[in-house]
C-alpha cells in the first residue's frame, strides 16, 4: 500500500524582494499512512502550515517531490490539482469558512456540486454526512444560528462529503472554547478509528495534539521530532 | 458542472444581496428603457410620415413627361409635352387599373369678389377623388358630363376657401375668375393638410381638365396622369404595363429613350422614411452610451464582490472549483444581473412608452427588433464588463484568497 503522502526533500523558498530570501521548508521528508491520524506542531514561522497546504494541494513546492496516493503530483496544473483536492482532500479551517446565508445541508453538498454529483446523491450523501458529526437536526439552520462547535462540524462534514483519502485540518479549534474543542478533537478521533480515515492536522495546543496517534514538530522548515503515541491520553 | 448549477449559485449569490442586485441593475435599466423610448418615438414618427404619404392615395403610379432635347439643352422631368387625356384613356383600360385622372396645372390668380389668393389650378377628371382618397365638405364634385362639355364649375381646396371666402359664407354658388374665365364652386374638399414632402395640399382649385386645357392653358398635352392601381399587389404589373402602353401609342422602340416616367408612391415614402431611420439611429445611440454606463457600474460592484468574496472563493477553490468554474460563475452573475435589468427595462420603457403616446398624442410603436436588441445588448454589456472581475477571481491562488481578510 503506497503512502498518503510521501514527500521527499520538499523545499519551499519565498523570495523576499531585493535578492532576499527565505526558506519556510528547508528539506523535509515525511511519509503519512493511510489511516493515520497525524498532528503537527510548531511555533509559527516554524514551516507547518507551509507543509499543510503543498500537502493538501493548495500550494507548490519549490523543489522536491511529492507523491500523493502514489502519483507524483508536485508538477501539476492548477486545474489537475483543483480535481484531486475536489476528488481526494478535505479541509477544515480554523475559521470554519462555511457560505453565510446558506444552510448546514447546502454547505456540506458544496464540494460535490463541483465534483460532479447528481443533486439527489449530493442531498443524501450531505445529510448522511451531517448525521455522522451529529447535527443532522441543524440541515436547515444557516451558520449565524449555530455555535462554533457546531459550525466546525459543518465544516468536518463538507470535508467528508467526497469520500477523501485525506482530510487536513488547519487550526480546526483555533476559534473554540475548551469543551467545544473537546467535542470537535472527539470527532476527529471516532472518524478515525471508525472509518480508518487519515486525518493531518496543524495546531500549536499540545492538549489537541495528544489526540493525535503522531506527533510531528517543526521548527524553522525542518521536521525535529516525529513521534508515535502509543496510547492517546485525555485532555 | 451544469450551467444550470451555475446559473444556481449565480442567483443565490445575487438574492443574497437583493437591494444591491436591484441598485446595480438600475444603471442598465434606465439606458434600455431609455432606448425603447427613444427608439419607439423614432418608429413612430416613421410610421405617421408613412401614413401621411398613403393619405396621397392608395396605391398611386404617377406618369409624367420625360425630358426634352431643344438645341442641344435638356430640360429636367416634366419638360417634355407628350401626354395627353387619350393616353389616359388608354391607360384605364390596362388590367390593374383601377381609375385614371389626367392632371393639368396651371399656377394662376383667382378672385373672388374683393378677395384674390394665387393658387394652383389643376385640371382633373371625376375619379381624381377615388385616386387620391379625396372626400367632399360641401356640395358635389364635377361630373363626366362637365368633363365633355368642359364646363366652367370649379372645387376648392380647405386652404383656397379661407382665402377667398374670408368672411365664412359658402363658396358654393359662388363665381370665381381664373385667368378671366369665370367658374362656378360647385364643391369644397375636406381638408388635407401638408404632404410628405411639406407642401400645403389644401391650397388648390380643381376644374374639369378639358376645361383647364381649352380654356386655361390653350394646349392637348397634360402635365401628369395620375392612376390608381387596383390593390398594393398589382402597383407593380400596372406599373411596367402602363410603360410597354406608353412606349407604343409614342412609337418608341428602343434604344430611343422614354419621352414619360412611370412612378410610384412607395419610392417616395422609401426616401421619406430613411430620414426617420437616421433620426432614430442618433437617439438609440444616445441611449446605448447610457447603457454602456450602466455596464461601468456593473464592473464596480462586480469587482467590489469579488473582493468581498475573496474568501468564498478561496473555499470553493479549496474544496475543488477550477479557476474556470469561478469565472464561468462570476459572469454568470453579471450577465444575470444586466440581462434581468434590460428585461425590467423593456418593460419600463414600454410603460414610459405608452405614457408618451397617451400624454403628447404622439404615435408610437414598441418595435420588436428594439427590444430583441436591447436585451441582447444588455447581455452582451454583462459579459464585457464582467469578464474582467470573473477573471480577477478565476485567477486568485486559492492559498491566498483562503487567507484574505
Amino acid at each position: 500500500m503506497e503512502p498518503v503522502v510521501d514527500v521527499r526533500d520538499l523545499r519551499k523558498i519565498y523570495d523576499l524582494g531585493g535578492g532576499g530570501t527565505v526558506a519556510a521548508l528547508g528539506g523535509v521528508n515525511l511519509q503519512i499512512e493511510q489511516g493515520e491520524f497525524v498532528a503537527v506542531m510548531g511555533p509559527s514561522g516554524s514551516g507547518k502550515s507551509t507543509f499543510m497546504h503543498i500537502a493538501g494541494l493548495l500550494d507548490e513546492p519549490t523543489s522536491g517531490t511529492y507523491r500523493f496516493e502514489g502519483h507524483d503530483v508536485s508538477s501539476l496544473t492548477q486545474d489537475e490539482r483543483a480535481d484531486i483536492r475536489s476528488r481526494r482532500l478535505g479541509f477544515v479551517f480554523q475559521s470554519y469558512n462555511l457560505l453565510s446565508r446558506t444552510t448546514a445541508l447546502e454547505n456540506a453538498e458544496l464540494p460535490m456540486i463541483y465534483s460532479g454529483v447528481p443533486e439527489i446523491e449530493r442531498r443524501r450523501i450531505a445529510l448522511e454526512k451531517l448525521a455522522v458529526v451529529g447535527i443532522d437536526h441543524l440541515r436547515d439552520h444557516t451558520p449565524n444560528q449555530m455555535s462554533g462547535g457546531q459550525q466546525q462540524r459543518v465544516a468536518i462534514a463538507r470535508s467528508l462529503v467526497n469520500d477523501p483519502a485525506l482530510i487536513l485540518a488547519d487550526e480546526p479549534t483555533g476559534a473554540l472554547d475548551t469543551q467545544s474543542s473537546k467535542e470537535v478533537m472527539e470527532l476527529f478521533t471516532r472518524l478515525n478509528q471508525e472509518q480508518g480515515i487519515t486525518i493531518l492536522l496543524v495546531t500549536h495546543e499540545p492538549e489537541v495534539a495528544a489526540y493525535a496517534k503522531r506527533i510531528i514538530s517543526f521548527r524553522d522548515g525542518h521536521v525535529v521530532a516525529d513521534t508515535l503515541q502509543n496510547q492517546r491520553q485525555a485532555a | 458542472m451544469s450551467y444550470m448549477a451555475t446559473l444556481r449559485i449565480a442567483l443565490d449569490a445575487l438574492l443574497r444581496n437583493r437591494a444591491r442586485s436591484l441598485l446595480t441593475m438600475l444603471g442598465v435599466i434606465i439606458g434600455v428603457a431609455a432606448v425603447i423610448v427613444t427608439v419607439s418615438i423614432g418608429t413612430g414618427a416613421r410610421v405617421s410620415v408613412q401614413k401621411q404619404i398613403e393619405s396621397l392615395g392608395s396605391n398611386l403610379i404617377v406618369v409624367i413627361p420625360g425630358s426634352v432635347t431643344q438645341g442641344g439643352a435638356r430640360s429636367g422631368s416634366g419638360g417634355a409635352s407628350t401626354l395627353t387625356p387619350e393616353d389616359g384613356m388608354a391607360i384605364a383600360k390596362l388590367p390593374g387599373v383601377a381609375a385614371v385622372s389626367p392632371a393639368v396645372t396651371v399656377r394662376s390668380q383667382a378672385v373672388a369678389g374683393a378677395n384674390n389668393w394665387q393658387t394652383t389650378v389643376t385640371g382633373v377628371a371625376p375619379t381624381y377623388t377615388f385616386v387620391r382618397s379625396w372626400t367632399m365638405a360641401a356640395g358635389a364634385f364635377f361630373t363626366q358630363n362637365d368633363v365633355l362639355s368642359a364646363a366652367k364649375v370649379a372645387v376648392l381646396g380647405q386652404t383656397v376657401v379661407q382665402n377667398l371666402f374670408p368672411d365664412g359664407s359658402s363658396p358654393i354658388g359662388q363665381t370665381i375668375i381664373v385667368k378671366g374665365v369665370p367658374f362656378t364652386v360647385v364643391g369644397t374638399l375636406t381638408a388635407m393638410g401638408q404632404s410628405g414632402t411639406g407642401q400645403d395640399q389644401d391650397d388648390t382649385i380643381l376644374v374639369p381638365y378639358t376645361s383647364a386645357l381649352q380654356r386655361l392653358t390653350g394646349q392637348a398635352t397634360v402635365g401628369t396622369i395620375m392612376v390608381s392601381a387596383a390593390d398594393a399587389a398589382s402597383v407593380q404589373p400596372a406599373q411596367t404595363a402602363i410603360t410597354a402602353l406608353l412606349e407604343q401609342r409614342h412609337h418608341i422602340v428602343p434604344p430611343q429613350q422614354d419621352d414619360f416616367t412611370v412612378r410610384n408612391l412607395q419610392d417616395i415614402a422609401a426616401a421619406a422614411s430613411s430620414t426617420g431611420a437616421i433620426l432614430e439611429f442618433l437617439l438609440a445611440g444616445v441611449a446605448a452610451v447610457s447603457l454602456i454606463v450602466g455596464g461601468i457600474g456593473i464592473m464596480n460592484i462586480m469587482l467590489v464582490s469579488v473582493t468581498e468574496r475573496t474568501r468564498e472563493i478561496g473555499l470553493r477553490m479549496s474544496v475543488g472549483a477550477r479557476g474556470s468554474v469561478i469565472l464561468r460563475q462570476f459572469l454568470t452573475e453579471s450577465i444575470v444581473l444586466s440581462t434581468v435589468g434590460g428585461i425590467i427595462g423593456v418593460l419600463i420603457g414600454m410603460v414610459g412608452t405608452m405614457l408618451v403616446a397617451l400624454l403628447a398624442k404622439w404615435p408610437m410603436v414598441v418595435p420588436l427588433s428594439g427590444v430583441i436588441f436591447s436585451v441582447l445588448f444588455s447581455a452582451a454589456v454583462g459579459v464585457f464588463f464582467g469578464y474582467y472581475p470573473a477573471r480577477k477571481a478565476a485567477q486568485l491562488r486559492p492559498i491566498e484568497a483562503l487567507r484574505f481578510e
